[in-house]
């Protein structure tokens, strides 16, 4: 524990500047991964254990379409639409039988997508790990805020995360298919009787949970490593934002995660040896004051 | 009395029977390939170590086989999965041995595997070269140590020893008195890190360390880590970091523009699938070499190199690659001179044996005897470029300071 250096930072600007855009720049990426796994849990009542492993083909894909074309913005794209794609297969061809099955089922059938793609991406890519490396249009020098280090590249990854996370939550408070989608989420049966296609519904739901969670890959790819096997941790971490949030809150997503971000970035600073316990700790106290998470009464 | 021609037929018609009725022995015996259980970690996020591991052993096997074999009998390797986990380790080696009827092991398993196939092996008795285990105590401490197991590997210590003389020397030139680690949180990466500054503080009494960072073994993102280094301003950074992890504090790093900002020493940036996979390689990281092709720069190693290469589908080898390579080398060696594959007999041959190598400076490489230990392989530390070679200026570690700092670190740590 060092609070002489966490005092120091919170109040020299420079320290404040650099750590919170750490901070947001973690949460972001982590609120994208987290808010497809909430959505499916808040609708489909499924906690998806494969989502780290969306994650993961989403950054192989935006690597291979990189590689390929050259540009960023299509690998992006691409790994966003290939794991949307993804997403219904998985839901249609897996997930579906299972639905209402007990939670074991759902787990074991998550763990095997998770070791399959694994092993298909080793066989596909290889067991080296790769790096796409910064699009050359960002390979420039950061920027200097109020002496505080700030990587241009980054306030383009926190922007585009909120472009997508507004636009989710736009899609599903004003739009008529959120609405559906929300309905969905209290009362299926209501949804259905009213002659709603509620099988091609929850297919939406796994495309766009799978979207996010491989447009957060493909974002990240320039920065990460690309290894078989590389979804696990952030899955860990979704798990954790899902939990503060509220299970099935975007919103609560988005604060859980830019919180955890935040943790992390100072808890670095003042807490060195604890910074993962930090956020454990975060976790506990919400479910013991809170159990059903910061926002989780809201159903989406 | 027959005559001569006669004896002659009949002993002739004797040998013939003795062979006829020997020969299926004699084919059995050659049948009976000699079975050397492999182990390693074949799966998940460290899945190169396994591979590129195998990648430089099957070519080494297929060479043996292909004069004839070792003792008359062809190598059969067997290849297990332990998946990374210590305990997963230990059963596969006794199941290699005890089922499959390995008569040798050749544990190419990171060290949290290494520790528990030592002790399947006290257990055992037979013959065991750990070819990727750098933890120093496995071999160093004699509690630790097993009469028939050996190790094949460069070793942390030898490392930190070069590594803090050459960053002394670096830190003389410039000034460097401040200084900043971010190195793995687990055994390995503590250790070396500790070792480091031991012996950078032995060249350089004078070194303060600002700042200590430890990221999670695998974890994607090392932004508040790096920020955090960024706020404690040191003027030079040791990372133990590798692999992957290492590419993307790398790539993380740059954005920061990290590297520009202080002297940077990373040990393992010297390795082909890191130098190759980033992609914007910061120029001047002083780094040692892991496996190069052009150190040593003989035509010895850059055959090896190719041959490598073209064997394993244009992969690049690995300092593993080099370390398995040498100890199928180290087994052939030791089971021929030993004349059998018995543990004792073999680990007696082994120690203090010395070969021929690509990789050594000397040419030559040796299993020091008194703690089974490889020693005089290729080790030194030169300067990044964003471009093939990658590391330039390598300057080969002096041998007889290594031994003298390592028996002085052996007395500290209660070893001697």
């Amino acid at each position: 524990m060092d609070l002489d250096a966490l005092i120091g930072c919170v109040t020299s600007a420079s320290c404040v500047v650099t750590q919170t855009t750490s901070g947001l720049i973690v949460g972001m990426l982590l609120f994208l991964v987290a808010a497809g796994l909430t959505l499916i849990f808040g609708v489909l009542k499924i906690v998806n254990f494969a989502h780290g492993t969306f994650y993961m083909l989403g950054a192989y894909l935006a690597y291979t379409v990189f590689a390929v074309t050259g540009s960023y913005v299509l690998g992006v794209l691409g790994g966003g639409l290939g794991m949307a794609v993804f997403g219904v297969i998985f839901e249609r061809f897996l997930i579906s039988r299972v639905y209402g099955a007990n939670v074991l089922m759902q787990l074991l059938i998550c763990y095997a997508v998770v070791l399959i793609c694994d092993d298909l991406v080793k066989i596909v890519w290889g067991p080296d790990f790769y790096a796409m490396g910064m699009p050359p249009a960002f390979q420039v020098p950061p920027l200097f805020i109020a002496g505080g280090v700030v990587p241009p590249f980054y306030l383009v990854l926190i922007s585009a995360a909120l472009v997508i996370g507004g636009a989710l939550g736009l899609g599903l408070g004003l739009t008529r298919m959120g609405k559906i989608i929300r309905a969905a989420a209290v009362n299926p049966d209501m949804v259905s009787a009213l002659g709603i296609n509620t099988t091609l519904l929850y297919s939406l739901v796994f495309a766009v949970g799978g979207m996010l969670a491989g447009l957060a890959g493909g974002l990240a790819a320039p920065v990460r490593s690309l290894t078989p096997g590389m979804g696990f941790s952030v899955l860990i971490e979704s798990f954790i934002v899902t939990v503060i949030g509220g299970m099935g809150s975007i919103a609560g997503a988005l604060i859980a995660a830019v919180v955890l971000g935040l943790i992390r970035s100072f808890g670095t600073i003042g807490f060195p040896l604890f910074t993962d316990g930090l956020m454990y700790i975060a976790m506990i106290i919400i479910l013991v004051v809170k159990p059903s998470g910061l926002f989780g009464k809201e159903i989406v | 009395m027959p005559e001569p021609s006669a004896r002659m037929g009949r002993r002739t018609v004797l040998a013939a029977s003795a062979a006829t009725l020997a020969a299926p022995w004699v084919a059995r015996a050659q049948s009976n390939p000699i079975k050397i259980g492999i182990q390693s970690i074949f799966s998940g996020p460290i899945a190169l170590l396994g591979v590129s591991s195998r990648g430089a052993i099957q070519p080494e096997v297929d060479r043996i086989n292909a004069a004839g074999g070792l003792l008359g009998r062809q190598i059969q390797p067997i290849y297990r999965d332990s998946k990374g986990k210590p305990q997963e380790a230990a059963r596969v080696a006794r199941e290699l041995v005890n089922t499959d009827g390995c008569e040798i092991l050749l544990d190419a398993e990171a060290s949290s595997g290494a520790f528990a196939v030592q002790e399947v092996v006290r257990d055992l008795g037979v013959l065991c070269v750990h070819s990727n285990s750098e933890t120093s105590s496995l071999t160093a401490d004699p509690k630790l140590r097993v009469a028939t197991a050996f190790r094949c590997a460069r070793q942390g210590v030898h490392d930190a020893i070069v590594g803090g003389a050459h960053s002394a020397k670096v830190a003389d030139a410039k000034k460097l008195v401040k200084w900043a680690t971010c190195s793995p949180d687990y055994a390995f990466g503590r250790d070396t890190t500790a070792q480091f500054l031991d012996f950078l503080k032995h060249f350089r009494p004078d070194t303060q360390v600002t700042t200590q960072a430890w990221p999670k073994l695998g974890q994607p993102d090392f932004t508040e880590v790096i920020t955090k280094i960024i706020q404690a301003k040191p003027q030079a950074l040791y990372s133990a970091l590798y692999a992957g992890d290492l590419s993307a504090f790398i790539n993380q790093g740059n954005v920061y523009a990290l590297f520009g900002a202080m002297e940077t020493f990373i040990p393992a940036m010297g390795d082909l699938p890191v130098l190759t996979t980033v992609k914007s390689l910061p120029p001047g990281i002083q780094s040692a070499n892991r496996y190069l092709p052009t150190f040593p720069d003989t035509k010895e190693n850059r055959a090896w190199y190719e041959a490598y290469r073209k064997a394993n589908n244009n992969d690049y080898p690995t300092n593993w690659s080099w370390e398995n390579a040498t100890a199928v080398r180290f087994i052939e060696a030791a089971v021929k001179k030993a004349g059998s594959t018995d543990g004792k007999k073999a680990s007696a041959a082994l120690a203090g044996l010395t070969i021929d190598s690509p990789f050594s400076n000397s040419g030559k490489v040796t299993m020091r005897a008194e703690d089974h230990t490889l020693i005089d392989y290729a080790i030194g530390w030169g300067t990044t470029i964003p471009k093939p070679p990658f590391v330039t200026g390598i300057e080969p570690a002096d041998w007889g300071q290594i031994t003298e700092l390592e028996t002085e670190w052996k007395k500290k740590s209660g070893y001697l």
